[in-house]
């Protein structure tokens, strides 16, 4: 909470030609939320059963999906914005993926 | 060369922006300001004008329209009066709270209901805290230099605040006059091709603007336009003088006529203004103390100018051309009341002219008699402040006579 | 894992667990590409604008007012138009509040001057940013905060509405068939003219389903009829996705909440709507 003080601010000035202000409404910074932080449960990816065929990266809303080729783990999800919708596990077509209990998160 | 030509206000109003360049024009036809759009369009039909003609489906999409456009680095126009003027409302704000500098001929008519197609200062009174600097003109060939003028105000760096320009719906609109129109060098000169100046869009130097704002950036982010509207202050004069120099037409925040000498002293908005003057001359005759402080300014309200220009004045009367419903008085009124408090100067509000009606030298006449009374102190106040209404208000639509 | 850094659209962004809106906006903007201006009024998608100095979005973009996405968007490409500056698309992103009932004035209008603008409609079928108020897209026996005993009325054929201005390109899609909805937005990028697209975008905390179940509600609304695929390319009706034989809407209505008030009789008068509708739309491809 801003503390309101007695005098307005003083004015402006006009700055240097590299930098300047903008005056308006407006957003110049790209910023990432942490809704890692939301999730209740998380998916689980058996990754023996999964065939790569990237359903489950296609219909992630958040996009926090990866499919490497060439390891075992061949699905690697983004947890620090994965907020446990489930829609991957839903659309597997394998079933490979289980939403399970998010645990202990200081283990991640 | 320039050029004289017979004008109305409107077509001096499309005259400039023709001049200014401007490059896409979204207009909504409505009375007394259509004419305005229509010789746009035809200007750019015809080549005249290098500009896209949107023929929008109405003023919140004009408005709309302006915005979008003059975001990618063009000047986009408009005009509009009225009930237009009112469904724009919303996004009026919009544009000055981005700090587009638009500018924007307004023909002042009444706003309803009652229905009326005629002069009243209400339409752009009610828009007087929407952030737009806002500029009364008194004739057609105001209204070409100050809509020129007026892009290079709200252009300017530290103002970057849309204009409207006011001119009195029929008396000015539709009023031919020898107007004399700058020729398009001269105005280049004057009025730089535009150049967005802090907000735009452009896939190559990405912003988002208008996203939602906190608490804690809200209060700041409207004194930016304070701060835009104390900058107006400043360099509407040096505009002004700019345009004197090069057109040879000299303008002033507050124009003073004949009231250095006076001691009681009329101040006017718009078109009245000449009656104003005429009267004075006739007045001066008998009694010399009289004179008209016309503010061709009223967003930013002058208040340094008009306490210099009515300094020492016993009276002040105050004409405003919009109702002020539920307040002590008009909004001019009020500002000037407010600009002169502290001072031995009595202002005194009158509201005449409403919904078209002709503000006549008799009703002028009779706000000077009433004045000077006041100043001699056989009148204590107006005898009826709305001093063109007549007696039989309440009578208006009798039904039903009884025998 | 390092997520992509280039990626037009934050990976991190406040919309729901299990939003339709989220899903449609990566695959439209993957689509569109980067050289695009985006319009968004009021509503869920404006949490993609943004809040205070932070955006989600790598590209450049105007928040509107709640009924001018389309107007605004339209000056945006008047301005690039006289300037010469070409292959820019001028994206108006809106939901179906901004859309059917307070944005139709200013859409309409874009579409009779042929205003070069791709227009998405993403349909929640309710103001779900304001609390999940009806709205002129909520279809019949819905129920909302304005609709509690279930919405009385069909809802408005915007799509419909849309190719009755006879412009370019007007399509369907859902986040159901995401390779449909992607042919459809480079169609609509390409088109001469206004383009239109309607996704339907089920939305778990308006709906009252499990968020996981965004895809499968999205498809059955396909399956059932509730929400055929199709385009209209200058005047020429055809399904995009077609479905042999539709399942009953019961399957569909049945796995969201807010239709668990409805009745025997009151399914079977849906049921009935969507059949005439889904026959007639067949019939309309057919010429």
């Amino acid at each position: 909470m801003v503390k309101p003080t007695s005098e307005p601010p003083e004015r402006p000035t006009t700055g240097s030609r590299r930098s300047r202000a903008l005056l308006g409404p407006v957003a110049t910074v790209f910023a990432t939320v942490e809704t890692g932080s939301w999730r209740t449960v998380r998916p689980e990816v058996d990754f023996s059963a999964c065939s790569q065929c990237g359903v489950c990266r296609t219909h992630c809303p958040t996009a926090v999906l990866e499919i490497v080729e060439d390891q075992a783990e061949c699905v690697v999800i983004a947890w620090e914005n994965c907020k446990g919708c489930g829609i991957c596990a839903n659309v597997c077509p394998k079933g490979c993926i289980t939403m399970v209990e998010e645990g202990n998160r200081d283990a991640h | 060369m320039p050029t004289r030509r017979v004008l109305d206000g409107n077509g001096a109003a499309a005259e400039a922006l023709r001049l200014a360049r401007v490059r896409v024009i979204a207009a909504y036809p409505v009375t007394p300001q259509s004419p305005i759009v229509e010789r746009l369009s035809s200007y750019a039909a015809d080549g005249t004008l290098k500009a896209k003609y949107m023929r929008v489906e109405s003023e919140h999409t004009a408005m709309s329209c302006v915005i979008g456009a003059q975001l990618t680095g063009v000047r986009a126009g408009t005009a509009t009066s009225s009930v237009g003027l009112a469904l724009m409302h919303e996004v009026l704000g919009v544009t000055s709270g981005c700090r587009v500098p638009v500018v924007m001929p307004v023909v002042n008519r009444a706003l309803v209901s009652p229905w009326s197609l005629w002069c009243d200062h209400q339409d752009s009174m009610a828009e007087r805290d929407s952030g737009w600097l806002q500029f009364y003109v008194e004739n057609a060939q105001e209204a070409l230099d100050t809509v020129l003028m007026a892009y290079r105000i709200a252009e300017d760096s530290q103002v970057l605040t849309p204009a409207m320009v006011c001119l009195d719906g029929f008396f000015v609109s539709h009023s031919p006059q020898l107007v004399v129109v700058p020729d398009q060098e001269a105005v280049d000169e004057f009025l730089p091709e535009y150049v967005p100046a802090n907000l735009y869009l452009n896939p190559k130097d990405r912003l988002f603007i208008n996203g939602l704002v906190p608490p804690e950036d809200f209060s700041e982010m409207r004194y930016q336009q304070k701060l835009g509207f104390e900058r107006a202050l400043e360099i509407i004069p040096q505009v002004q003088r700019a345009f004197g120099q090069k057109f040879g037409r000299q303008y002033e925040m507050v124009e003073t006529y004949r009231s250095e000498d006076a001691d009681v002293v009329l101040v006017t908005l718009g078109s009245m203004s000449g009656t104003a003057k005429h009267v004075v001359n006739k007045l001066r005759v008998q009694d010399p103390r009289v004179g008209v402080v016309k503010l061709g300014v009223f967003r930013p309200f002058p208040v340094a100018e008009l306490r210099k220009a009515l300094k020492g004045k016993r009276v002040v009367g105050v004409l405003d051309r919009s109702a002020g419903l539920g307040a002590d008085g008009g909004p001019l009124w009020l500002e000037v009341d407010s600009a002169l408090s502290g001072t031995q100067t009595r202002v005194v509000g009158y509201v005449a002219g409403l919904g078209g009606r002709d503000i006549t030298e008799t009703t002028v006449g009779a706000v000077f008699e009433e004045l000077l009374q006041i100043r001699d102190g056989a009148r204590s106040r107006p005898a009826k402040p709305w001093i063109d209404t007549r007696d039989d208000a309440m009578e208006l639509r009798k039904v039903g006579e009884s025998e | 894992m390092r997520l992509e850094t280039d990626t037009l659209v934050s990976h991190g962004v406040s919309t729901c667990a299990g939003c339709g809106l989220e899903l449609a906006v990566r695959h439209i903007l993957e689509v569109l590409g980067d050289n695009t201006v985006i319009v968004i009024p009021p509503g869920c998608a404006a949490l993609f604008s943004g809040f205070g100095e932070e955006t989600a979005l790598r590209i450049p973009g105007i928040q509107g007012n709640l009924e001018n996405s389309a107007a605004i968007a339209a000056g945006i490409r008047a301005g690039f138009e006289v300037q010469g500056r070409e292959g820019i698309t001028v994206l108006a992103l809106a939901g179906d509040g901004a859309t059917v009932d307070i944005g139709l004035q200013a859409l309409s209008g874009v579409f009779e001057r042929g205003d070069r603008v791709l227009y998405v409609c993403y349909d929640n079928e309710a103001y779900m940013n304001t609390g999940i108020q009806g709205s002129g897209s909520t279809p019949l026996g819905a129920r909302t905060t304005t609709t509690p005993g279930g919405k009385d009325r069909p809802r408005k054929d915007m799509v419909a509405i849309a190719a009755a201005h006879r412009i370019p390109y007007v399509a369907s899609a859902s986040v159901g068939y995401i390779k449909d909805l992607r042919k459809k937005v480079k169609k609509a990028q390409e088109a001469a003219g206004p383009s239109y697209i309607h996704i339907h975008t089920p939305c778990p905390t308006g709906w009252f389903y499990d968020p996981a179940r965004t895809i499968e509600v999205a498809r059955l609304a396909v399956q059932t009829g509730v929400w055929p695929l199709y385009e209209i390319e200058d005047g020429r009706r055809r399904i995009t996705v077609s479905v042999s034989r539709l399942r009953p809407v019961a399957e569909y209505l049945r796995l969201q909440g807010r239709f668990d008030h409805l009745d025997e009789g009151n399914i079977e008068e849906i049921q009935g709507q969507v059949t005439a509708s889904y026959q007639s739309l067949l019939r309309e491809c057919e010429q």
